[in-house]
């Protein structure tokens, strides 16, 4: 597998990232990064470091001339996931208020201490923190629950002081979306599972509304409209398909919509990506434009209510009129 | 008879460990509920709960003992976002009752 860390690793650009990714011959991984310059995305980040956990430290290595931008790597940690040893030497300052390195959780015991340790790395206001928490609780559940993943949920998150956004990317190499939603909903594709998943009150546990004891299909829908919100990216990857949902036009005051149908959301889409046999979730949040959690909540939880409404609805029988 | 259940010192600052809320449920809430007593869960110091958290906790008491559940299962000290995840969790499980039937 070979993976290409360009010059400008975003999420606007999630895309042509994994346009360039080549998945053939599983079994080493070869990363390279363009010559001059490299920007990462931790959604970038935690892929190639899923990748080389699930090649092992021996089959994976970083390639070629790796600028002195490319220190991030160092920093983040993903020199450690791979046999190529760094040579960068720098002044290792303090991790606080800047960024959350690559972490590997794999029960709910390392999650509550991610959470509880690591997230205040990130030096955050209170009010955006628990946002913050919210988020990677949701996703790193949703891996520990649902992905079967041996080597648990890859986390990294980084802070952008200039655009005052905090990015935070989770990924896993388990059985994928596809796998997870066919036993209840038989999607034909990996981008109809990816819909599926990010439709509000859909699990994959089961077809009954209100879920089961345990899961009620609402931690990606809720994620999704935090960032939809705050007006920023989400990305969602596994299989062949890819969402990214775009940011919301600036210029149009108030909040954006929240529709529960994904489709209807303003986004891209990829279903002949590189096959990745996992799941890559990634989300932008501007905390210029992100509410208090309660507020969030209640817009995300009016859109939740209605979307299970509407679905019962169409499940009434009709009167017979002849 | 009450019961109160102090969620800090089981939770932490933030709810989000569903194996916690899973075993409360299993073990504090539903004997209570069935027993037809009271139970408080007081989440001073909690900044937040997850929606996976929260319904991990009450939505099978609420499907279950529903009228008893709702009168028996009592929030203190509970901050707005607290207040927010659980009414939508309460919302949703009284529109599920109805395929139930």
């Amino acid at each position: 597998m070979k993976i290409f860390l360009s010059n400008h690793g975003n999420l606007r650009n999630f895309r042509s990232f994994i346009k360039s990714l080549d998945l053939s011959n599983p079994s080493t991984l070869e990363i390279t990064t363009h010559d001059k310059w490299v920007t990462v995305h931790p959604a970038n980040l935690v892929l190639a470091a899923s990748l080389a956990l699930k090649v092992g430290r021996e089959n994976s290595k970083i390639v070629g001339k790796v600028p002195e931008t490319g220190r991030y790597l160092d920093r983040m940690g993903l020199y450690k996931l791979t046999s190529t040893h760094s040579e960068f030497n720098y002044h290792k300052k303090e991790e606080a208020g800047r960024f959350v390195p690559i972490k590997v959780i794999k029960d709910a015991k390392d999650q509550s201490l991610f959470i509880s340790d690591m997230v205040p790395l990130l030096h955050l206001s209170e009010s955006n923190t628990t946002v913050v928490k919210y988020i990677i609780g949701e996703l790193v559940r949703n891996v520990l629950e649902h992905a079967y993943a041996k080597n648990g949920a890859i986390v990294a998150a980084q802070y952008f002081k200039k655009t005052n956004r905090v990015s935070i990317a989770i990924c896993d190499t388990g059985i994928g979306i596809w796998k997870s939603m066919h036993e209840n909903w038989h999607p034909k594709t990996d981008l109809e599972a990816i819909n599926l998943a990010l439709t509000p009150g859909i699990t994959g546990t089961t077809r009954r509304e209100g879920g089961t004891s345990e899961n009620a299909g609402a931690g990606l829908f809720f994620i999704k409209s935090i960032a939809k919100i705050s007006r920023n990216y989400f990305v969602i990857y596994s299989g062949k398909a890819e969402y990214t949902l775009l940011k919301h036009n600036k210029r149009i005051k108030g909040y954006p919509r929240l529709y529960s149908d994904p489709t209807r959301d303003p986004h891209n889409f990829a279903k002949d990506a590189a096959s990745f046999e996992g799941t890559l979730v990634s989300v932008d949040i501007s905390l210029d434009e992100t509410p208090e959690l309660n507020d969030l909540l209640s817009r995300i939880g009016e859109v939740y209510d209605k979307a299970i409404r509407e679905r019962k609805k169409n499940k009434y029988k009709e009167p017979k009129f002849i | 008879m009450k019961k109160i259940i102090k969620m800090k010192s089981l939770i932490g600052d933030f709810a989000e460990n569903k194996d916690i809320a899973k075993k409360l449920r299993l073990k504090e809430i539903i004997p209570v509920l069935s027993s037809g007593a009271e139970i408080i869960l007081d989440f001073k110091g909690v900044s937040g709960a997850t929606q996976s958290f929260v319904h991990a906790l009450i939505s099978d008491p609420i499907r279950k003992y529903k009228d008893v559940a709702f009168n028996n299962l009592v929030y203190k000290n509970a901050n707005n976002n607290i207040r927010e995840t659980v009414s939508i969790v309460y919302r949703y499980m009284q529109e599920s009752f109805e395929d139930e039937r």
